[in-house]
């Protein structure tokens, strides 16, 4: 029972994340296209950007496993 | 000439194809060989009727996949299994002993003591215990907790696992590829790149050029070395993690000890670096209203402890993401036995086809990651703070 609880968590953080990475793609998308010029600059930040965003979805997975 | 170029790099191409198929294939098909085996002993249980075993079983098969174990296992289970037996080396109450692991390896129940240097032991799931004086009730000298958790003591295990001989065989492959590198840069000082240093030459500008040098600036050269040896590390592992056959197949870099120990390397790097400027915007930290810092040291303790959970956060970033990437794979295979269908596999097959392709593209991926934030934070600590206007 703990374990699908965790696991609820797990997905709701996912739910978060997903919100975050979709901000952070939407938005260097639309800065790439005002600034073609600056997308490499600005691929390099968005991927820093989400790796911060994604690790908090990863850490609700490792927490759910550990409940397990 | 052009045409013939052309052609021969179409051809590369062609062939490069070829082999990622085939090892993506012969992934899958060990997949399935070992799930087969999860089979059986899932209809066997299913015979005894009890149904919540059956997602216990596999769930520890996936776990036994991502796991450490004492022997390379590569298929078959009981009589018919095929694995290399590895070195097992334990510090016991006697001395240290040694012994291959299929010596003492009769089952892993824990039921069957067995004496080495006088020093008697049980193999319990895998792992090396002391017994208890008596024998449990289900047949074991181990005694387990509520959670099935092992409390006996057990000796201290320095065995060269699966996972550490994955490591020295990767070791030796960086080894082999940069050291081979390094002398042919040093012969061809000022001449056009050839052969392996040509391959490998637009990663390590990549690495200068995208990661150092925007993160560290004039000061890039000194953190080079380590920055190269991360990322190249995470990703030769990250990659033989995906090769199912022998060198590779195993979770190294899925590993939480190993993502510790390069998470510790960066921690060390960044704290031992950190200049003035850096310990001064931790401790007092400029620009910030007085009564955070006073009484209560509010923002001092904030990015004190921020000193050590970049690091953890880059520890179980990678870990998680490999370890969920392995997991992944074999529970869409997975799916194929739990809902009993062979139809399934037209939809689960595809689709691991497919994650193992993302796959690639993480494993890339979180070796840039962990490199780039590894500089980041490096850069961080050696910046220098001219002016104060920029706070």
């Amino acid at each position: 029972m703990t374990g699908s609880i965790a696991g609820i968590g797990a997905g709701l953080a996912a739910i978060g994340a997903g919100i975050g990475i979709g901000q952070i793609g939407g938005k260097a998308m639309e800065g790439m296209a005002r600034q073609p010029e600056a997308a490499n600059k600005i691929q390099t930040a968005m991927l820093i950007a989400a790796a911060f965003v994604e690790a908090v979805a990863l850490f609700a997975v490792v927490v759910a496993f550990l409940t397990k | 000439m052009n045409n013939k170029r052309h052609f021969t790099s179409k051809f590369f191409r062609a062939i490069a194809l070829f082999t990622l198929f085939f090892i993506l294939a012969l992934n899958n098909a060990k997949a399935i060989d070992t799930l087969k085996d999860a089979k059986t002993t899932v209809s066997d249980t299913a015979k005894a009727g009890i149904k919540a075993e059956k997602e216990e079983d596999i769930s520890a098969t996936i776990l036994h996949h991502i796991g450490d174990s004492h022997e390379w296992h590569f298929w078959g289970e009981g009589e018919n299994k095929v694995a290399i037996p590895l070195p097992v080396i334990l510090y016991t109450k006697n001395g240290f002993v040694t012994f291959l692991s299929n010596k003492h390896d009769a089952d892993q129940h824990g039921d069957s003591i067995f004496t080495v240097k006088g020093q008697s032991m049980v193999n319990f799931e895998g792992k090396y215990y002391y017994p208890s004086a008596t024998k449990y009730a289900d047949g074991s000298y181990v005694k387990v907790d509520e959670n099935n958790i092992p409390i006996n003591d057990k000796p201290l295990d320095v065995s060269i696992t699966k996972n550490v001989l994955a490591l020295f065989i990767s070791v030796a492959l960086l080894l082999i590829i940069f050291l081979n590198i390094a002398a042919t840069y040093k012969k061809r000082t000022g001449k056009a790149p050839k052969g392996m240093q040509s391959a490998l030459e637009p990663f390590i500008l990549f690495v200068r050029d995208d990661i150092a040098i925007p993160q560290l600036g004039h000061k890039y050269a000194k953190y080079m070395p380590y920055l190269l040896t991360v990322f190249f590390f995470v990703w030769i592992n990250n990659l033989l993690g995906l090769i199912p056959i022998f060198p590779g197949g195993t979770n190294l870099t899925g590993n939480i000890a190993i993502t510790c120990m390069l998470a510790l390397c960066t921690f060390f790097i960044t704290t031992f670096s950190g200049n003035k400027s850096y310990w001064k915007h931790i401790f007092n930290t400029p620009g910030v209203p007085w009564w955070l810092k006073f009484p209560v040291p509010l923002m001092p303790l904030v990015e004190f402890i921020g000193i050590f959970t970049k690091p953890i956060a880059l520890m179980i970033r990678l870990f998680a993401n490999i370890t969920a990437g392995h997991i992944l794979i074999l529970s869409l295979i997975s799916l194929i036995i739990i809902l009993k269908s062979v139809y399934v596999s037209a939809f689960a097959i595809p689709f691991v086809l497919f994650i193992s392709l993302i796959e690639l593209l993480v494993g890339f991926l979180q070796a840039f990651i962990f490199t780039i934030l590894s500089a980041l934070f490096i850069g961080m600590a050696i910046e220098e703070h001219h002016a104060e206007e920029h706070h």
